[in-house]
């Protein structure tokens, strides 16, 4: 007997950007264009095409093909871009494929976003009819789960305030209170746990845990390779719109990782998967101990010089250094030149700045570094991996008993004595 | 977007996603399956409506007679314009009633799909939903305007005839003609943001194209019931005549009927067809 949930065959998806363009044009222009081209005008509405010209297509997805057993809880990983997005959206339905087909068995709920089409105007209560029902659960089904979805929520006494006066944190924890309380065979879900806090994060992945032990079948699209690292038993990985790799999670993750390095190895000024206005730009980036043995090891001070280049002097430049771990993808520390109080003379539109760091006490192990600039309030740029760091080994105890990154990430420097402490 | 019965044997599976080429079927048994979607839709339009405006539902009996009064004064005092035999000011306004559902309707549906982007963006159903709740919406200050109606009749001594058991009958046909432009127009302002901007002259222009301001009997046959192309002259005249007791206005109002059809099911298969391009453009 068959127990496929889904399979995935040719998958392809094109996107024309002429299309995008289209949006913004002029009254004006289209006039003249309707009284022109007419004829044409009215063939290219009735055949659906943007435009006349728009032929700059962009394969996000190409020949994608893959099986999703019944009960399997399957990890989607992928750099930006690489089609992680384009795919659920076609499994879901929000968009149609170009090219290729699904197949699905069984009920699917897909979970996009938390707490989409809430309403800031309605209530707590309101918004969870809403919301259930626009996430496709029938209207006796939220009522039979309405005080469950409120206990997790930990919402009672809020459920008759809009929520346009809840807290961010409160309303991530209603959406997403609503989400998993969906009840389908198959579940896709999209980088949610991107949201709320920590505590709470992880109350939504114990949820989803549980999901996949109820013998649900669940698609899980993650930047967070710790969060598929502890829920999925198989991943798929997607580069440029391509399957790249799929099998045991921690194989896949581990290859995806390495690849990501090899990305940084290229100079800073060569990277092509970087974000912003380009009105900025890093050229370099170099972290190196402070300290006079030059490694970096845990306690190290880091000294980080950061190269720019500008076409005119900076003004309210923002430079933001956020430290990862690299097995993890969680975020450690950041080093933001805004909240130190800022850079606030007028930089010269190519140069150096540069970061000293109190002692960091990571453990030995590896991390990455995205890169931010802001300028004026606007990204300017933004290089992701832009770098990796290796904290060296050391013996901060004295004791040959440093433990390493996968057990902690932080290593304090302590002491034990016996007594209450006062001397 | 689904076959259920394709070439291979896969009907062990519950659902086929393939890209869609040309017309595709409605799918009306989707939209029927969604129907709880649709009503909280429609319930959360009202209801917001009703919570952020200070005269909530002040607003829709403000806005025919306000245009009642303009109408009574210019077109009635001023112009003297003929009225079939009844009050100038009930003349209008039992027209303005179904008009004001009817544009505010055609007006809400055409910026539905792009007012509902986050939704379209992030959740499936069947996208016909969104501009059904749009006009449907609008339902409730229809109901409130014809309350008014009623009241104005009472004021004027107009008493309703037996025909006004056809009132639902002009009032779904309203609802037809408006959600059938609505439909086209969603569709295209989704791709063309300009359409936003033509909708307002649209309106205005079509507000006078329709025998608001003045009876269709203006025209002689066969005129009059070729004016029955304009989906609106049938609805208002046959408000009027369900309501008011003005002469019955015949084949204008089958015009008006085939007319409503024709646009309503035109557009329906025109958005289905767009419906594959709206998450990517939207």
């Amino acid at each position: 007997m068959n127990n496929v949930a889904i399979r995935v065959e040719n998958l392809g998806k094109t996107f024309r950007i002429g299309a995008r363009q289209e949006r913004y044009q002029t009254l004006r222009e289209s006039l003249t264009r309707t009284v022109t081209s007419s004829f044409r005008r009215a063939a290219a509405v009735l055949h659906g095409h943007a435009s006349e010209g728009g032929t700059d297509e962009i394969w996000a997805l190409r020949d994608v093909s893959f099986e999703v057993q019944r009960g399997e809880v399957i990890g989607i990983i992928g750099s930006n871009g690489a089609g992680k997005s384009t795919l659920l959206k076609i499994l879901s339905r929000i968009t149609e494929p170009t090219r290729g087909r699904v197949s699905i068995k069984g009920r699917v709920g897909s979970l996009l976003e938390v707490g989409t089409g809430f309403h800031p105007e309605l209530t707590g209560r309101e918004n969870i009819y809403l919301n259930g029902t626009i996430l496709g659960m029938r209207r006796t089904e939220i009522e039979k789960k309405f005080d469950e979805i409120v206990d997790f929520a930990e919402l009672e006494r809020f459920l008759d305030t809009a929520v346009k006066h809840y807290s961010s944190g409160m309303y991530t924890r209603l959406a997403f209170a609503v989400a998993a309380h969906l009840e389908t065979e198959i579940l896709l879900v999209d980088e949610v746990l991107a949201v709320g806090d920590a505590s709470f994060q992880r109350k939504c992945l114990g949820k989803i845990s549980s999901v996949a032990k109820e013998g649900r079948t669940v698609v899980f699209v993650s930047h967070n390779t710790a969060a598929i690292l502890s829920l999925c038993g198989r991943v798929t990985w997607l580069n440029a719109g391509k399957v790249r790799d799929d099998g045991e999670t921690s194989t896949v993750v581990q290859r995806y990782l390495k690849s990501m390095s090899a990305t940084e190895g290229l100079p800073l000024q060569q990277r092509t998967d970087r974000k912003g206005d380009g009105s900025a730009r890093f050229v370099s980036l170099r972290i190196e101990s402070a300290d006079h043995d030059q490694v970096i090891r845990p306690g190290s001070r880091w000294k980080i010089s950061v190269g720019y280049h500008s076409d005119q002097p900076l003004q309210r430049a923002d430079f933001c250094l956020s430290v990862y771990d690299y097995m993890l993808g969680c975020r450690i520390f950041e080093l933001d030149s805004e909240v130190t109080g800022g850079m606030t003379d007028l930089l010269p539109a190519k140069g150096t700045v540069t970061c000293l760091t109190d002692p960091v006490d990571l453990s030995p192990g590896r991390c990455y570094v995205n890169a931010t600039l802001m300028r004026n309030g606007v990204l300017a740029d933004y290089v992701p991996h832009a770098l990796s760091i290796d904290v060296e080994v050391a013996d901060v105890y004295g004791t040959g008993k440093t433990p390493a990154r996968n057990h902690v990430i932080n290593v304090i420097k302590h002491h034990w004595f016996a007594g209450n402490g006062t001397h | 977007m689904e076959l259920p019965n394709s070439t291979r044997t896969e009907t062990e599976f519950d659902l086929i996603i393939e890209p869609s080429r040309g017309w595709v079927s409605l799918q009306l048994r989707q939209v029927w399956e969604f129907r709880e979607l649709l009503y909280f839709l429609v319930w959360r339009d009202i209801k917001v409506r009703y919570k952020q405006t200070i005269l909530g539902a002040a607003w829709a009996i403000l806005q025919p007679v306000f245009t009642m009064i303009v109408f009574s004064v210019f077109f009635g005092r001023l112009a003297r314009m003929p009225s079939d035999g009844v009050p100038y000011p009930i003349f209008s306004f039992a027209a303005l009633v179904p008009w004001g559902f009817f544009s505010n309707g055609l007006v809400a549906a055409a910026n539905s799909l792009v007012g509902n982007a986050n939704l379209i963006k992030k959740v499936y159903f069947p996208r016909l939903i969104v501009p059904i709740s749009a006009v449907l919406s609008g339902a409730v200050d229809f109901l409130l305007a014809l309350v008014v109606l009623l009241g104005m009749m009472v004021y004027y001594h107009v008493w309703p005839t037996i025909h006004i058991v056809f009132l639902p009958l002009f009032s779904l046909l309203a609802f037809i003609a408006s959600l059938g432009v609505g439909l086209w127009l969603s569709a295209m302002n989704v791709q063309f943001r300009d359409v936003r901007h033509t909708v307002s002259f649209l309106v205005q222009a079509w507000l006078f194209a329709t025998p608001i301001a003045y009876p269709s009997s203006l025209l002689p046959e066969p005129w009059r019931s070729l004016y029955g192309l304009n989906p609106m002259a049938g609805v208002v005249e046959g408000f009027r005549w369900a309501l008011l007791g003005t002469p019955a206005p015949g084949a204008i109002i089958w015009v008006s009927t085939v007319a409503s059809l024709a646009v309503l099911v035109s557009g329906a298969f025109y958005f289905r067809r767009m419906e594959r391009i709206f998450a990517d453009t939207v």
